[in-house]
């Protein structure tokens, strides 16, 4: 393992951002920390780099104990949401920085930098100045600056934030390829689950500064150990009084509503209800079925829709589909949770 | 706003009219009554022994309060900036002290400090140190008064810049030291020149707390400031009025610097060296 987090703990006053917080990061994966703000996803981060000291616990990077080594020992990569350049020095001397720190000779420092600079393709804007870079650029430059020390573990702070939704899944992809070229221990923290799916080997959900579950996204979105962990990883509803994926809900036509049901009262049993609304989004379309004191939301493809005859006021009876994750569901739930 | 252009010709008028009264009148009257005589007035105002050592004393003191201010003014700002302890609004406060209260007192509480029956200064003077009536405390003064100005000028830059920067310098590995030397003091180079630069205006042109401190013994603690009113009181006028003039062209020739350094040396990194191939995304423009 190369990164051992051992029940640290960390305080705000009286806001506890790490609550004994135990997790092992496995070596040249790229793992996610995903959770909503103020999880303590970013403390977890910034404590496993050394620019925050926990009250109590055990930080190890590749074998070695770091509780108490310094930030600048610890050679780790650490790249910022807000890019954190070097405003006054060009793209080739931020990348250089940590060389320079190190007395790297000046020819070796000239070659790595080249390279860096060919690896981020920021070659052509070697000697412009930040300022003169875009949003994702500049977040390209802070990693290769990262990665110029070669560091031990690459930690990024929600490394693609601060960017317009397109650079950020052109960066995203981008560092998953890069990931795959340079297989560097790689932590990034996101609030953002379909960045967590997409781009991650393994997955760390953090909410309220307790891991809630760690596991590959199949792990995760199939298997949730809970209900927070459903609800974050994708869109939810409650069905018989559990919860189910909108797009796990197997639907089956009924020729009229039966006047009661008594399957509907087993825990994720099949439940009756009258479709109230349909809703058409691109391909697919979402049905709000009224089932006793609940709101069912499903989601069927538009063939699906057009098969079953779908629209609203038609009796439906849902059950979730085979084999379909459900997590039972702690209080009653809005009809989807994140998006 | 309104902008109709009645109401901009009509502030700018009343803008112009109060600086000219206030400001413009009054300054160029000092340079026309200092070259009233032509160079001849200069000629012998520095033929006299005093002025030239009351000159090179203010010199003196200005780049000792220069030095004095830019080492603590710095240290200050990273302490009020980047970290947090007990009495830090107190401390605030305090700062401000300097510029809010008549230096008048500040000479009198300097005075009561390090005087020959002070608390402080009797074994200062046993000991062969002698502040008050001296250069030193001519310096303790001036730097008191100062104090703010470089403070002021940094904490707000060092606010703004936050601390990204310089966690990033440290992760790469740079020691305290590096980190400061490599990341901070260049963005803060900027605020450090015109916190200077004030500083030196001051300095030189500090009146009321000198006075009190230096004794104003002519040769011996008289600085430029305390000879320009003392000529004037004994009917020199024209000395008065020459070294008035020098005082004031060089914290205009300060201010002019600062400004032609400025425009060089920002107009680089504000605009892009080459013209840009692509067009600027808002995170530019706002950089």
């Amino acid at each position: 393992m190369s990164i051992e987090i051992r029940n640290v703990r960390k305080t705000f006053g009286d806001f506890v951002a790490l609550d004994d917080v135990s997790v092992s990061v496995p070596t040249g994966r790229l793992t996610a920390l995903l959770g909503p703000s103020g999880g303590g996803k970013s403390t977890l981060l910034r404590v496993v780099a050394g620019l925050e000291v926990p009250d109590s616990g055990a930080i190890e990077i590749e074998g070695r104990d770091a509780t108490n080594l310094p930030a600048r020992r610890r050679n780790v990569g650490f790249v910022f949401q807000h890019y954190a350049a070097f405003k006054h020095l060009s793209v080739a001397r931020n990348v250089a920085f940590g060389l320079e720190i190190r007395r790297t000779p000046k020819a070796e420092i000239a070659e790595r930098v080249d390279e860096l600079l060919r690896l981020v393709h920021l070659e052509s804007f070697a000697h412009r100045l930040p300022s003169q870079l875009s949003g994702g650029q500049r977040q390209r430059m802070a990693l290769a600056r990262a990665l110029a020390i070669r560091p031990s573990v690459l930690l990024l702070d929600e490394p693609f934030g601060a960017l317009d939704a397109k650079v950020r899944k052109e960066l995203r992809d981008w560092l998953r390829r890069l990931h795959d070229e340079i297989p560097v221990t790689t932590v990034f923290v996101t609030h953002d689950q379909e960045e967590a799916l997409e781009v991650a080997d393994e997955i760390v959900v953090v909410n309220e500064g307790r891991i809630e579950q760690v596991g590959t996204p199949d792990d995760l979105y199939d298997r949730p150990a809970n209900d927070f962990v459903m609800g974050f990883l994708g869109p939810v509803t409650r069905l018989g009084g559990v919860l189910v994926r909108p797009h796990d809900v197997h639907v089956e036509v009924l020729a009229s509503v039966p006047a009661s049901d008594d399957a509907s009262s087993r825990p994720g049993g099949p439940v009756t209800g009258v479709v109230t609304r349909t809703t058409r989004v691109g391909f697919e379309v979402r049905a709000e079925v009224s089932a006793g004191d609940e709101v069912v939301s499903v989601v069927v493809t538009r063939a699906e829709a057009r098969t079953l005859g779908l629209a609203a006021g038609v009796a439906v009876r849902l059950a979730p589909a085979q084999g379909a994750p459900t997590a039972p569901a702690a209080e009653p739930v809005a009809a989807a949770a994140p998006a | 706003m309104d902008s109709s252009p009645w109401v901009r010709r009509t502030l700018r008028a009343v803008v112009v009219v109060y600086l000219v009264l206030l400001v413009g009148w009054p300054v160029s009257l000092v340079a026309k009554n200092a070259f009233a005589d032509g160079l001849e007035t200069f000629q012998r105002a520095f033929a006299d022994p005093s002025v030239l050592f009351a000159l090179q004393l203010t010199a003196a003191v200005a780049v000792q309060v220069v030095l004095l201010s830019t080492v603590f003014g710095v240290g200050i700002s990273l302490l009020v900036v980047r970290y947090d302890f007990p009495g830090k609004a107190l401390l605030n406060a305090l700062l401000d002290l300097p510029l809010s209260v008549s230096p008048i007192v500040v000479g009198l509480a300097l005075v009561l400090v390090y005087g020959k029956n002070g608390w402080f200064g009797g074994a200062l003077e046993e000991a062969g140190f002698r502040v008050i009536f001296a250069p030193p405390g001519i310096v303790l003064a001036t730097a008191f008064v100062c104090l703010p100005l470089v403070i002021r000028e940094i904490v707000p830059v060092l606010t703004e810049l936050g601390t990204d920067e310089e966690l990033a310098a440290t992760s790469l590995g740079a020691s305290r030291f590096q980190t400061f030397r490599r990341i901070t003091l260049p963005a803060i180079k900027w605020a450090v020149v015109y916190g200077v630069v004030l500083t030196l205006a001051r300095a030189l042109g500090e009146f009321g707390a000198v006075k009190v401190v230096s004794g104003n013994f002519e040769g011996r603690t008289q600085t430029s400031t305390l000879l320009v009113e003392q000529r004037y009181q004994d009917f020199e006028q024209g000395t008065a009025y020459a070294v008035a003039f020098l005082l004031a062209s060089v914290s205009v020739a300060c201010i002019v610097a600062v400004t032609l350094l400025r425009s060089d040396d920002a107009a680089p990194a504000r605009r892009p060296a080459r013209p840009a191939t692509r067009p600027a995304t808002p995170s530019e423009v706002d950089a």
